[in-house]
């Protein structure tokens, strides 16, 4: 499947870099018809990298690349049910969702992320399995679960720690903040900053020069370079359905679905 | 070493170029979200044109209960 049009992301192959473009509105929450959508896109990446040798991460929303897990959603969904269905409910979306995390990070072409905008959360977290990221000025990222009583639960805390020293993750983690691009290029998170507007010509070009390497190679180099830790990831979803369940969350989420004023994505 | 009327100037300026509001109509006091008719988003976008603008950094918390210009203005400053 070379080509896919669906409702949260589509998908094409451009000059041998396949072009993974998210777009849904407001800016790509992570529910559970872009999680479909997202498995429907692993499905066909073995089939896809047998050709192309670099995919790019992007988004089509002008709010940004991605502002994370559909809070809304998940707040209403879990309301829908007694609190031990609640549990295995999420326990199976957070492993749907790091099954797919783990095939774009252990994929055997190189990735780039082409972020604008906001990069929250879940967002971040898909920007993190990348192997590159490229932001532009507007760029903006965060992990603020903590100011719900969570901590990141796609992966992000082991990916942070393999990319970061552990100073770093701390500050971003503890405090929940977000900081702009500048400083995501000076802690070594993103690899090039780049005019507004310009994050995805500047990946197609990168990308162009991947393609000038042997696919074997840089796959082998990627995948001694770059290891998946497994075994935290599944601690971290372990962590993750632990805190869920407390009550601090449930009105952490209850603030945030109902807060209609300017604020909610401010601490 | 800019004053806290340089740096409040400076924030009036480039809240009236980025979001496209008359600069007489912006003064110190007022309440930026409903004088910009901004968001949450939107205020994230500000700070990261003030960090351009200051070459600081302004972590969002910094924000937090503050609703003047000038009062952001002081946040500014603490980092300059």
């Amino acid at each position: 499947m070379n080509e896919y049009r669906g409702k949260s992301l589509s998908w094409s192959v451009v000059d041998g870099a396949i072009e993974l473009v998210l777009d849904r509105a407001p800016c790509n929450e992570i529910g559970s018809e872009s999680l479909a959508e997202l498995e429907t896109f692993t499905a066909a990446l073995p089939a896809l990298q047998k050709t192309a040798h670099a995919l790019i991460v992007s988004s089509a929303r002008s709010e940004g690349f991605c502002a994370g897990a559909d809070l809304r959603e998940l707040y209403t969904e879990a309301h829908k049910v007694e609190a031990h269905v609640r549990a295995d409910r999420l326990r199976d979306f957070l492993q749907r969702i790091h099954t797919v995390m783990n095939a774009i990070d252990a994929a055997p072409l190189t990735t780039i992320a082409a972020v604008q905008g906001l990069c929250f959360g879940g967002g971040f977290e898909l920007a993190l399995v990348c192997d590159l990221i490229v932001a532009d000025k507007s760029a903006r990222f965060s992990f603020p679960e903590l100011r719900l009583g969570l901590i990141p639960g796609f992966g992000g805390i082991p990916r942070l720690k393999r990319d970061l020293g552990n100073a770093v993750v701390r500050d971003l983690l503890l405090t929940g903040r977000t900081f702009g691009a500048e400083k995501a290029l000076a802690i070594g998170l993103v690899s090039q900053v780049v005019g507004e507007g310009h994050a995805m010509s500047v990946a197609r070009r990168t990308a162009a020069q991947l393609g000038k390497f042997d696919r074997g190679t840089a796959a082998a180099a990627k995948a001694f370079i770059k290891p998946i830790p497994y075994d935290e990831l599944r601690r971290e979803i372990d962590i993750f359905c632990e805190l869920f369940m407390q009550p601090a969350v449930e009105e952490g989420l209850r603030k945030f679905v109902e807060n209609t004023g300017p604020l909610p994505y401010l601490p | 070493m800019k004053t806290l009327e340089n740096v409040t100037d400076e924030v009036l300026d480039l809240a009236a170029q980025h979001f496209k509001v008359p600069r007489a109509e912006l003064s110190p006091t007022d309440d930026f979200f409903k004088k910009l008719g901004i968001n949450s988003l939107q205020a994230l976008d500000l700070l990261t044109r003030i960090e351009q603008h200051f070459h600081i950094e302004l972590p969002d918390y910094e924000l937090q209960d503050v609703r003047d210009f000038k009062t952001l203005a002081e946040r500014i400053q603490t980092r300059l």
